[in-house]
């Protein structure tokens, strides 16, 4: 079972075979490359990512800027308004672009909160084992069962909303999965063939954690990651929904979608626009997640 | 079985004990309390609502007196309604989002199920691609942008079916709750029929239904007899956090349709910072958290033979 090494070493490995050696990151991109789904979504990502980035900087007209002659009109290309505008004026594809950076920083920040959590617990629990482990493990049973979003939505009330405390609200939540994850991975690695035989070998202990270990948690972990960020994103656009997350006049999509279900009586496309943006984003990181689990996962292959 | 039942139940108390402490200081630390007003009243009359509400104790007081009340089951008055109790606004709302989700989940389990089975049996045919497409559209697109626009083409558009709140003089009648039952089941409807898919295309390959079919039964005993048996345990274990997304869904739902359940009291309880009801709703939501995470877990244990108390 030679999972982990580089191509150089395994082609030096076998020289005299001739055959050129393929790592697991190797065999996982092509298998990513030939999912057209995976494909679709990762192409699709990038350009709203850039939309993201660069859309609010180009775009002819600004996110908070308001035009008193023209409340919400629906999308036309007179003054180039393809999204309509809001009910304060404001043009809404500025605004979906900023949403959609907002939602997007929120979904990735926070992921890492929660990936550095549950890595340093899960790893911990499962390096240390014993008593420890046990324990560690049984606190996440209880927090799983705990109504987590209510004391999301206590913290918001209680301390106002701030960005940095949503990043940390979110992270703090969705850290109990990576940590079973994380915990599984480094167990069932302590006692693996490879491990041992890298020990027998004289390979020291840091060289056995960075070329063995952390390239094998990685994979699931990418996996759990790409498929944390969408639940995140909704988990805020659910806060921004009932009023508790992204304040004025900073936006999240999650917000928009609640103004424009406000609106959508009589401007329908002030819900129209921001939910679509919100469904083909979470669509794209789903595809990417599925993509990845099916790249990655050594059993299917 | 009864030695598991008191070992759940042993776990169950510490949990939520964890929680009340948690939420009760959580609300206590916050700045701004349920009696600042627009303008401030004048600082005898505030000692004395204070000293009426218990208020005036120092902290860890008042967090035994509530704890001692809700040993006697007494959740205190609501802090923003001057002639309700805390149980009063639960039992108005309760029966609302109690309705709202047990027909939810009744849905998701019937129609995931039978979707879920169907794109198994007929797998990679059109039927299964579509059950597989609508399952991700399901996951991928949340309840508070469904229930807007089912609101928006149903309720509004068409006209076929009220878009939001009660019936004043008939309260809960079928008309009104089928768009939030809809809106609150399907992002259930799609995670069961993926899980019910994957566990029945795994036990219609395995030896024991090649059996049941070598030795002649009919393709209904097959499938109903023994395969979906088996094949349903997956769905049983989900259904302790089905049940717990249902709750956190309702929150939503209840703010999109107008409908008065606990879940849009628990939000304006929390603006309002009335503690008394806010933590009333929390330890509410919490313990049928645990209670249908245990109900489920015996469920699945009356229905897999293998599983042992341990």
């Amino acid at each position: 079972m030679v999972l982990t090494s580089t191509p150089s070493e395994k082609a030096r490995m076998i020289e005299d075979a001739a055959v050129k050696g393929r790592s697991l990151w190797d065999d996982a991109r092509t298998r990513l490359l030939r999912n057209k789904a995976a494909v679709f979504g990762l192409i699709l990502l990038g350009v709203l990512v850039l939309l993201a980035i660069l859309g609010p900087l180009l775009w002819v007209h600004d996110s908070t800027f308001i035009y008193r002659d023209r409340v919400q009109i629906g999308p036309t290309f007179e003054h180039l308004h393809i999204f309509g505008t809001d009910a304060q004026g404001r043009d809404l594809f500025a605004r979906v672009l900023v949403g959609l950076r907002m939602s997007l920083m929120v979904g990735v920040v926070a992921t890492m909160v929660s990936l550095a959590i549950g890595v340093l617990w899960g790893a911990t629990a499962g390096f240390v084992g014993g008593r420890v482990d046990q324990l560690m493990m049984r606190i996440v049973d209880v927090l799983y069962s705990l109504p987590f979003i209510f004391f999301v939505i206590i913290l918001m009330v209680v301390f106002g909303r701030n960005i940095i405390l949503i990043f940390v609200a979110i992270g703090a939540v969705e850290w109990l999965t990576m940590a079973r994850i994380v915990r599984g991975q480094t167990i069932s690695l302590k006692g693996m063939e490879f491990v041992e035989a890298a020990q027998a070998a004289g390979v020291s202990q840091f060289s056995i954690i960075r070329r063995h270990i952390v390239p094998n948690v990685l994979g699931p972990v990418v996996v759990y990651v790409t498929l944390t960020i969408p639940v995140v994103i909704l988990a805020e656009s659910f806060l921004s929904f009932l009023g508790l997350g992204v304040q004025e006049p900073l936006t999240s999509l999650g917000n928009l979608i609640s103004n424009g279900a406000r609106d959508m009586e009589i401007a329908p496309w002030t819900l129209i626009f921001p939910a679509l943006t919100m469904m083909i984003t979470l669509f794209c990181f789903n595809f990417i997640g599925d993509g990845l689990r099916d790249a990655i996962d050594p059993k299917d292959r | 079985m009864p030695a598991f039942i008191a070992r759940r139940i042993l776990i169950a108390i510490p949990t939520i004990l964890v929680i009340i402490t948690l939420a009760f200081f959580m609300m206590r630390i916050a700045p701004g309390g349920p009696f600042d007003l627009e303008r401030p009243m004048p600082e005898e009359i505030r000692q004395n609502v204070l000293a009426a509400y218990g208020m005036d104790q120092p902290v860890w007081k008042q967090y035994v007196d509530y704890l001692g009340g809700l040993v006697r089951g007494d959740l205190g008055p609501s802090l923003k309604f001057r002639d309700k109790d805390v149980a009063d606004i639960i039992a108005e709302g309760f029966p609302v989002s109690a309705t709202v989700g047990l027909m939810a989940m009744t849905l998701a389990v019937g129609v995931g199920t039978v979707f879920g089975s169907i794109a198994a049996l007929r797998q990679n045919t059109a039927a299964d691609y579509g059950v597989v497409a609508f399952a991700t559209v399901g996951i991928v697109i949340p309840p508070f942008v469904v229930g807007p626009i089912l609101a928006l083409t149903i309720g509004i558009y068409l006209g076929w079916l009220p878009s939001g709140g009660l019936d004043p003089r008939h309260g809960m009648t079928l008309d009104r709750l089928i768009l939030p039952v809809i809106t609150l089941a399907l992002p259930q409807i799609a995670i069961i029929s993926r899980l019910m898919r994957a566990s029945m295309i795994e036990v219609i390959r395995s030896n024991y239904i090649r059996t049941a079919r070598a030795k002649g039964l009919s393709e209904p005993a097959v499938i109903f007899k023994h395969a979906l048996r088996s094949a349903i345990l997956p769905l049983v274990s989900y259904l302790g956090p089905a049940s717990a997304a249902l709750l956190t869904g309702s929150i939503v739902i209840e703010q999109v349709f107008s409908l008065p359940g606990i879940g849009r009291q628990f939000v304006f309880a929390a603006l309002q910072r009335d503690y008394t009801v806010v933590m009333g709703v929390v330890i509410l939501y919490a313990s049928l958290i645990i209670i249908l995470n245990l109900v489920a877990d015996l469920l699945y244990a009356a229905l897999n033979p293998k599983v042992k108390y341990d």
